[in-house]
């Protein structure tokens, strides 16, 4: 069966997610993950959003994580103050899942969702954090979604909106964050974990058809490939879940 | 506070009342749900300017209205509009070419620092943040932080826990709290004191609202007081908190309102054009919104009653079901 490398990241991602975890997506391709485990692999996870929907039922996709379609059948509703609350408490936050992506990622998974250039006067203008820096600090499991580019992919990114391992294995610790931080990078040719030690970024996962300089070429730092395995293509099932039931009508597939 | 009990004003006279010229202010709703767009177009008409604009995530709102002209300043985590906009577009220009300034947070902490200011505590406590540029770097200097002594005097501090020993360092990250001049919430329910109820997600807007010196709620529906009181648990909002309560229908037009009517995904796309040509958003803002009297008569001319009859709200689900968003 036929498919485009962006739902093959979709299901990559959605395979990482397992039934009881509670899933913290952002808008556009990480809903579209979060709702595809659901039709696959994890019946079982929660939804959750940012804006204070808890356990929505979704029955089209939300073009954002304010939209209605997060609203109706949800289990609770709270506020913002509540959302990230139940991820800064260590007790609720050890079972949630982030899922985030930004325009910038380094190797060691610190994100940039602000800005390129100076900060003060920016040669290009992001979003900003939203809720990313908050489930980079606070969340133990984050799944980062990003296209693999060589801009996308730097050496030192332009501001660091979101932390990832920081600049060395106990980066993390030193500056008072969670000890656990960023799982793994999910790209539309591979995935990158982050190396126990080191925390540095390797290559984990090759997807079929993708050859290794794909990936070497695209990236704007050394990366250790040698862990590389080859991962599973999506089966008819997982293309399902994403095409018929959870995107129907690919608005944001395409 | 408005100490009469009557709050019904028109919009006219409400944003007139508290909207001033340079005015510290804050908006409610997220993205492309529950903007209080009828009080902003009232904003843009009446031509008010300098506005210092605090927002978690506010998209097209604050998006009009800093392409406007209106804003000088913005403290704000998140200016995107979902899938029609991964970053604003007006905010985008502006803030590249250095028109408006800006100071980024993380959604938790603009929540964390409206709920310091509803409390009335100067401060609030996160783990957010630690490590990253939004501490290091800053968008407002020492000089303009002396100069207006509504903004912070420092935009965040990091603090020890001063609970623990010594040795077991505990870092934190200290927020200051906002308490605006004027807080603009659109919601669904409202009486005439003022007693306001949202239905589907509050987002931060309680904590805005009662942050804040002054209070405009627009409303879907004037009630009688006794069918708040019948379910308590589901108002948001005392009346004492609230200056003017303004009965705009289709007042988030074109953003969503749970219960009520969807987002309309037709003209949020045709604001990507109107908003990306310099020309075209000088005339839109000329002829569509200065050149209309009202919110309604904005609506009859950007989008007709097919169109609205379009986006209304199943009453099921909230939403309008099966619409073509695409």
């Amino acid at each position: 069966m036929k498919y485009t490398p962006k739902e093959m990241m979709i299901i990559a991602a959605a395979r990482k997610i397992k039934n009881f975890d509670i899933v913290f997506c952002g808008t556009g391709i990480s809903i579209l993950a979060a709702m595809a485990a659901k039709n696959m692999n994890a019946p079982k996870s929660i939804l959750f959003f940012e804006t204070g929907a808890v356990d929505s039922v979704l029955e089209e996709i939300p073009l954002a994580v304010s939209d209605s379609r997060v609203m109706y059948n949800a289990s609770s509703y709270c506020s913002l103050v509540e959302t990230f609350g139940y991820m800064q408490n260590r007790n609720t936050g050890k079972n949630i899942i982030g899922i985030i992506g930004a325009a910038q990622i380094d190797k060691y998974g610190n994100l940039n969702s602000t800005c390129i250039g100076e900060y003060g006067s920016p040669e290009i203008r992001f979003p900003g954090s939203g809720g990313a820096c908050d489930v980079a600090s606070f969340v133990g499991r984050t799944i980062i979604f990003m296209k693999l580019e060589k801009r996308k992919f730097v050496e030192k990114v332009d501001y660091i909106t979101s932390p990832g391992w920081l600049a060395s294995p106990d980066g993390r610790k030193k500056a008072g964050l969670s000890a656990d931080g960023p799982t793994c990078v999910v790209t539309d040719k591979g995935i990158m974990g982050f190396d126990k030690n080191s925390k540095e970024m390797y290559l984990s996962e090759i997807y079929p058809g993708v050859e290794l300089n794909e990936i070497e070429n695209n990236i704007g730092f050394q990366i250790d490939t040698t862990r590389a395995q080859g991962t599973s293509p999506p089966l008819a099932s997982e293309i399902e879940a994403i095409r018929k039931k959870s995107d129907p009508e690919r608005l944001i597939l395409d | 506070m408005n100490p009469d009990n009557r709050k019904i004003q028109t919009i006219f006279q409400a944003v007139k009342t508290y909207v001033k010229d340079g005015n510290h202010i804050s908006i409610g709703g997220f993205t492309i749900s529950r903007n209080p767009m009828a009080c902003i177009h009232e904003i843009i008409r009446q031509n008010i300017k300098n506005l210092h604009v605090y927002a978690h995530s506010n998209g097209q709102g604050l998006d009009e209205l800093i392409g406007a002209g209106a804003v000088k300043r913005v403290e704000i985590a998140y200016s995107g509009n979902g899938r029609f906009a991964p970053t604003c577009i007006c905010f985008k220009r502006m803030v590249e070419n250095n028109s408006v300034q800006v100071e980024d947070y993380s959604n938790f902490q603009m929540a964390l620092r409206f709920l310091a200011g509803s409390l009335g505590i100067p401060f609030m406590p996160t783990y957010s943040s630690l490590g990253t540029d939004i501490i290091e770097k800053w968008g407002f200097d020492t000089e303009l932080r002396h100069q207006d002594n509504k903004i912070a005097r420092e935009k965040i501090v990091v603090f020890d826990n001063p609970f623990v020993e010594k040795e077991n360092i505990d870092r934190l990250v200290l927020v200051p709290a906002i308490n605006p001049d004027v807080t603009i919430i659109h919601a669904q329910k409202a009486d005439i004191n003022g007693n306001t109820r949202i239905e589907g997600l509050t987002f931060s807007d309680v904590e805005q609202v009662k942050a804040s010196k002054h209070v405009i709620v627009t409303c879907e529906e004037i009630v009688e007081k006794s069918t708040l009181k019948e379910d308590p648990g589901s108002n948001h909002i005392p009346c004492f908190c609230v200056d003017a309560v303004v009965h705009i229908p289709l007042g988030a037009y074109p953003t969503a309102c749970f219960n009520y009517y969807d987002y309309d995904p037709v003209f949020l796309e045709a604001y990507k054009t109107i908003a990306s040509d310099y020309k075209r958003f000088m005339e839109y803002l000329e002829n569509d919104i200065r050149g209309t009297e009202n919110h309604s008569e904005f609506i009859q001319k950007i989008a007709g009653d097919k169109r609205i009859k379009s986006i209304k709200a199943d009453l099921k689900k909230g939403y309008s079901v099966g619409m073509k968003r695409k």
